[in-house]
């Protein structure tokens, strides 16, 4: 938790620096604290255990704006920091727009609502923790004459943070977490080791997953022996819900705020318009409960709200903190997606591949970009051929090329099959005409 | 509970100072600990039978000026301070680190990474010897801690006016200023004792143009471990010039036709074929782990005798260079590939120990906050014989690439990637259309393979590239000459 002491010094950083200078100022106190533990085959490979703090201090000096941060807390370096910090900014030019939020943005009330710490969090073992990372590699460690090697991984961390600001706002949050993975490599065709990984992520050691990572994560791995690439061609892709967020992100640059004020987006004066499949409700609520991602206030102490990001298609808002929006002049929204999911998926994963004639099924994403400002992408892909709904060979070294409001206007269907172990909890989703390059 | 946040009173304030005077006491005062207080920390961290254990001390100090709209009109300052303490037992890793160096914080965290034994103490520390660095690849003239925004500024303003200039079709431009400058005192169980400063400036713009309601944008940086000479006139000109090119040919670019197909890979940059192909995957935790596409094959011809790849911590001022890793190994030179023959893995002391070899100074971190893994520095290729024409001569229908976003490789499964920002079509034997944005995929014992010619026009890039692995990211380079890889699968509709 943040500490009473933690709290008076961010008060005293935030009157030293308006004493300075500072005619408004904002100041996050973050601290938190992880242990972590890596097995391979069946060793303890690494131990770790740490704790941190940071201070971030925002200053805004005479229509001029600095942010410095540090996590040395002792008061005399904390003194000359902030006064250097203020002589910086005061050598910058004027920006008007850089102020404080509208105190009326503010969250007021109390996080615990939301239920995003694990009271147990300090009552955990490391002997427990050990335990079930050494477990989660044992379920597979000897019981396949192709698997080459296992790590496995327990990790979990608790962040706190205390943020104020100097026109009204005091806010407090506290997060855990809690994370087992598994990775395993196999022996392919020649001297080909495809890996594979799965892994749980939850904000409750109750909620973890204490079983099954290794078992999955050497299925996947196992899967993908004899990959191969095929003929390029124009075909159905169905994406995995574990790697949709790499064709989503470049949607969320495109709508946040400093990208349209750049004019560097393709989705620039869309608000209104269907830019993608009307099948595509993609809907942001950071209120939801016990769910990774969630929060009550963003990082400049703006309240929350769940919001429509598309609907049926239609675009309904940006990402606009409050710096663009003074910039823009309207109202801000928030500067970020917190908690994404979709709305209207009724399929399995297991349906949405039969529902495939010729396609491919991408399990995975290798490297690759998108231009943000004309939506042209692309991506290295990995996964299977499907033909009349079955899957036929494992496929890899190919890439997928094309626009990507081109591609979410193919968006066909929707799975139900949402990945809860993330913040943006994407389902599998099927595209039609896509255009793949193999041979 | 929050041993981070203690206030302690009295504790000194951290001073800057100049380079200039830094010696081992300097930095020993500067960390707030003495020799018998090292002495009795390492003795904690070998209290449970490790073999071997360090202590890294870092303090770093980072600063960063932005130009938008015109103006400069943010900047933003944040100091980095603590100590990790690692002990290793065979091949295993205990590690914790602590924000606060008083010797009680030290000895807790020396406590927790000396859990991975589980016996009685048996290696003693040895006698504390300072060694020096052999060699400063990074000496600085003016120290970035004593230059200021009003230093710094004009050189955003003269690149954002500069853009300007060159092209009506420009309708934004950011540019950004980085530094960072880093304290580092090393301590180790064998009693070696260095220290290590290194400064790191960035410069880079982004500009925007719009054609007849098209929008397409372009970018140019530089990094070098220099001081705050590394501003300068020049390199407002080079940075200026490059963005407006590269955003201009964009709009002439067309995406070509996708397949497999011969790809020329141009000087300089391309070196991203030989950090995402082999590079990666000849780090040596992965072969220690057996999971490397290249497990087996050191000491085996991978690819054709006239090539050699190297990778190298000693080329003075590289974003890449470094006078010790981050385990007390000196700063050096490895032949990854000598005369087509796989010579060595890149080593940190756990795998060299694992292979009974030296280490190579690749075991680097992000921070203090985490452990030493292998890591590449500058890697590139020694020049061919060829001349880059008679590459692209040879080419009947392929693209010839040399401006580069990104990379990924898979190290088991050997498949890399790497993003093409610009370049042109090939036909017959003649560069033709620019293309752009496009993914090109490949296999790294194959496409080591498949690389027919080598050119003699190495060139480094000195852009900000930085390698992710593993959650931490370091700084590196790559360079190459240019060379013929005869098929690999380039995206296109």
């Amino acid at each position: 938790m943040i500490t009473k002491e933690q709290k008076e010094l961010a008060r005293w950083a935030m009157q030293y620096a308006l004493k300075k200078g500072c005619q408004q100022c904002r100041v996050g106190i973050y601290s938190g604290s992880e242990t972590s533990f890596e097995v391979r085959d069946t060793q303890l490979d690494k131990l770790q255990q740490a704790t941190e703090n940071q201070m971030v201090i925002y200053l805004f000096v005479d229509g001029r704006y600095g942010s410095i941060s540090t996590n040395r807390m002792e008061r005399r370096e904390l003194e000359k920091f902030i006064s250097d910090g203020i002589t910086s900014v005061r050598f910058l030019a004027e920006d008007p727009a850089r102020k404080l939020p509208d105190p009326s943005l503010y969250f007021s009330g109390s996080e615990a609502s939301l239920a995003l710490y694990d009271p147990n969090f300090g009552s955990i073992s490391a002997d427990e923790k050990l335990k079930l990372a050494k477990a989660a590699a044992a379920e597979i460690y000897g019981q396949d004459s192709r698997l080459i090697s296992v790590s496995s991984g327990y990790g979990d961390n608790e962040s706190f943070a205390y943020i104020i600001a100097s026109n009204g706002f005091e806010g407090e949050s506290a997060t855990s977490s809690f994370g087992v993975s598994v990775s395993a490599s196999v022996k392919a065709d020649g001297d080909a080791r495809p890996e594979s990984y799965w892994y749980d992520e939850t904000l409750t050691w109750a909620d973890l997953q204490k079983q099954g990572v290794g078992k999955k994560a050497l299925e996947r791995a196992l899967r993908k022996i004899g990959q191969k690439k095929i003929q390029s061609g124009k075909f159905q892709m169905l994406v995995e819900n574990t790697a949709v967020r790499t064709i989503i992100s470049p949607i969320i640059s495109a709508i946040n705020g400093s990208s349209i004020q750049q004019k560097n987006s393709f989705l620039l004066d869309k608000i209104g318009q269907k830019v993608v499949s009307e099948k595509m409700t993609l809907i942001d609520n950071p209120l939801m409960p016990k769910a990774l991602g969630a929060k009550c206030f963003d990082r400049e102490g703006i309240a929350t709200k769940k919001r429509n990001v598309f609907e049926n298609g239609v675009l309904k808002t940006y990402y606009i903190d409050s710096y663009i929006a003074n910039k823009l002049n309207v109202a801000p929204t928030t500067g970020s997606p917190s908690l994404l999911y979709f709305d209207n998926g009724s399929y399995s994963q297991q349906e949405l591949i039969g529902k495939m004639t010729k396609g491919i099924f991408v399990t995975g994403f290798n490297g690759g970009n998108c231009n943000s400002s004309t939506g042209n992408f692309s991506y290295g892909i990995e996964g299977f051929l499907v033909e009349n709904g079955e899957l036929k060979q494992p496929v890899s070294e190919m890439n997928i090329t094309g626009n990507m409001l081109g591609m979410w206007s193919n968006l066909a269907e929707i799975g139900n099959d949402a990945l809860k172990s993330s913040s943006w909890q994407l389902p599998s989703l099927l595209f039609d005409a896509v255009d793949f390059s193999g041979l | 509970m929050l041993a981070g946040a203690a206030l302690i009173p009295g504790a000194a304030i951290l001073e800057s100072f100049s380079p200039k005077a830094l010696t081992l006491q300097w930095v020993l005062d500067h960390f707030k600990v003495t020799e018998s207080d090292l002495r009795k920390i390492m003795a904690i961290a070998l209290e449970n039978g490790g073999d071997y254990a360090d202590i890294f001390f870092e303090h770093t100090l980072d600063n960063m000026l932005v130009l938008r709209d015109g103006k400069v009109n943010s900047t933003s300052s944040n100091i980095d301070f603590g100590v990790g303490i690692r002990v290793i037992k065979g091949d295993q890793t205990g590690y914790a680190y602590t924000e606060n160096v008083t010797l009680l914080d030290m000895i807790k965290a020396a406590r927790t990474a000396a859990k991975i034994a589980n016996g009685m103490a048996g290696v003693k520390a040895s006698v504390i010897k300072e060694y020096t660095l052999k060699k400063n690849y990074y000496s600085v003239i003016s120290s970035w801690e004593e230059t200021g925004v009003k230093l710094k500024k004009p050189f955003l303003e003269k690149i954002n006016d500069r853009i300007f200039s060159l092209d009506k079709r420009v309708s934004r431009v950011i540019v950004s200023q980085t530094d960072t400058t880093s304290y580092i005192l090393f301590f180790n169980s064998d009693g070696v004792m260095m220290h290590d400063y290194r400064p790191m400036g960035t410069l880079g713009a982004t500009c925007i143009m719009e054609q007849n309601g098209q929008i397409e944008n372009g970018r140019s940086a530089r990094s070098f471990r220099m001081g705050a000479e590394f501003l300068t006139d020049d390199l407002v000109e080079t940075i200026s010039q490059e963005t407006v090119k590269q955003t201009a040919l964009m709009f002439e670019a067309i995406k070509p036709k996708g397949g497999e197909m011969p790809v020329v890979m141009g000087a300089g940059g391309s070196g991203i074929l030989l950090h995402e192909a082999i590079g990666h995957a000849f780090e040596a935790d992965f072969n220690r782990k057996n999971t490397s596409i290249f497990s087996d094959k050191l000491g085996k011809k991978v690819c054709d005798s006239s090539i050699s790849v190297l990778d190298d911590g000693t080329i003075p001022f590289n974003r890449g260079a470094v006078n010790m890793d981050d385990e007390g190994v000196l700063g050096q030179k490895t032949y990854i590939i000598k005369d087509g023959i796989l010579n060595s893995y890149l080593h940190d002391r756990i795998s060299a120990k694992h292979y009974g070899v030296a280490p190579t100074g690749n075991g680097r971190r992000q921070s203090f906050r985490f452990t030493p893994i292998p890591r590449m520095r500058a890697t590139y290729m020694e020049n061919g014989s060829a001349h880059e024409e008679d590459l692209i001569a040879s080419v009947k229908n392929g693209i010839y690439v040399d401006n580069f976003t990104n990379g990924q490789v898979q190290i088991g499964a050997g498949d890399f990637t790497f993003f093409v920002k610009s370049g042109r079509l090939i036909e017959n034997g003649k560069l033709s259309h620019p293309i752009k944005d496009i993914n090109i995929i490949g296999n790294g014992p194959k496409a080591l393979a498949d690389i027919t010619m080598v050119a003699n026009n190495y060139k480094m890039d000195n852009g900000t590239w930085t390698c992710g692995k593993d959650g931490q990211s370091c700084p590196v380079t790559c360079g190459m000459p240019s060379v013929l890889v005869s098929k690999l699968t380039v995206g296109g509709e």
